[in-house]
């Protein structure tokens, strides 16, 4: 019951783009067709999941024991970058077709702020290692949920005419903040 | 080199929130008010700065294969520095903030400009480039956020300019954000085709 508490309220509740701002760069820079917006979710969900488990257990093993949790922001951005880097090299040698797939998004994850917000949140939280990876795990389908509904989105507004002044980013801008007005229905739900 | 130049870039002609639209998680997170939009644009700037300088300095002993790294790391030591400054000395903002402090560690702009202006500058120009991206970050920060508590609290810097009740308060929740963002972008694009 607990982690599905902790599901709901991660993918609907605090969705991580529509209510915590977390991702955003990500979700109107490739938002633009489902497909990639798809092979976006899957790659973040990968490193999502990845990071939290070994900053975790970082956290847990060596800055708390040392005393040194001040250290946190830059030895987790450091696992981020390493492990995104690893990522990309394996895939690469073991499954080159979805390397092909994940590839141009990969190297983008190290700068998308929800992989090192989770990895901060489930700190913050308190959370044991199983709750984490489900958090985790959550909040990258979350992200994939907003992402490619807002790319469904998109693919109908590039059809329609839009008010010159509000080309662009603007419509976009304003599209989004409609969907997380959606989004706040759920607010009740847990 | 013209200084001024420089600074002006920053702040008007390629302002990080409207024009680059580059870091826009803590744009559209922490401006619930005008006040936390300024703080959170100050400490950006400070970050800038700092780690502009330093990128300057030591960009040419760095590798080119792992100057990414190299750079976050130095970024994220300029932030924690800031992060327990602030922790230490602004208490309650540090406690509005909340998890965008660490984060901008990740803020693109931050980044962004180490690899495209510090990286391949003397530091003095890296400091007003810094200075004058951090205003400007700090100028649509403060912009985003007064117009979000005028509409939502009807309060700017906590003073009330009309009763509360009257406020509508999905400018102060997430939707109203991005929804005002977008406008002011609008905005701002016709004032630049009229000029």
């Amino acid at each position: 019951m607990e982690y599905i508490l902790i599901f709901i309220t991660a993918v609907f509740v605090n969705n991580i783009v529509l209510a915590q701002f977390l991702g955003i760069c990500p979700f109107l820079g490739v938002s633009k067709s489902v497909p990639t917006a798809l092979g976006m979710t899957g790659a973040v969900t990968f490193v999502i999941v990845l990071s939290t488990l070994v900053t975790f257990i970082i956290q847990k093993t060596v800055l708390d024991p040392l005393g040194i949790a001040f250290m946190q922001t830059i030895t987790f951005i450091l696992v981020i970058a390493a492990l995104v880097q690893m990522v990309e090299i394996i895939l690469k040698k073991a499954s080159p077709s979805l390397y092909q797939a994940l590839g141009v998004f990969l190297p983008l994850i190290t700068t998308n702020c929800c992989v090192l917000g989770v990895a901060i949140m489930v700190i913050q939280k308190d959370y044991n290692l199983l709750q984490s990876v489900v958090f985790a795990a959550s909040t990258a389908l979350g992200f994939g949920l907003a992402l490619t509904i807002f790319a469904g989105i998109r693919e109908q507004l590039a059809l329609t005419r839009v008010p010159q002044g509000l080309q662009g980013p603007a419509i976009s801008l304003i599209t989004a903040g409609l969907l997380a007005m959606a989004f706040m229905g759920f607010s009740g739900v847990v | 080199m013209n200084y001024w130049k420089i600074l002006s870039n920053g702040l008007f002609k390629e302002n990080p929130v409207f024009v680059l639209m580059l870091g826009m998680c803590p744009t559209l997170g922490v401006t619930t008010s005008a006040i936390n939009g300024l703080g959170m644009g100050l400490a950006t700037t400070f970050v800038l700065l700092l780690s502009n300088v330093a990128i300057s300095l030591v960009a040419n002993l760095i590798p080119d294969k792992i100057r990414i790294p190299g750079y976050i790391v130095i970024i994220a030591t300029v932030v924690t520095i800031m992060e327990l400054c602030m922790a230490a000395y602004l208490p309650s903002l540090h406690e509005s903030l909340g998890i965008f402090i660490p984060l901008i560690v990740v803020n693109c702009i931050v980044l962004g400009r180490a690899e495209a202006f510090a990286a391949k500058n003397k530091p003095l120009p890296s400091l007003f480039d810094g200075l004058g991206m951090g205003l400007g970050f700090t100028l649509g920060l403060t912009l985003l956020g007064s117009v979000r508590e005028i509409l939502g609290s009807g309060k700017l810097f906590n003073i009330t300019l009309y009763d509360e009740s009257h406020g509508i308060l999905v400018f102060v929740l997430a939707p109203g954000a991005f929804i005002v963002l977008g406008y002011l972008i609008a905005i701002i694009n016709k004032i630049k085709k009229t000029l």
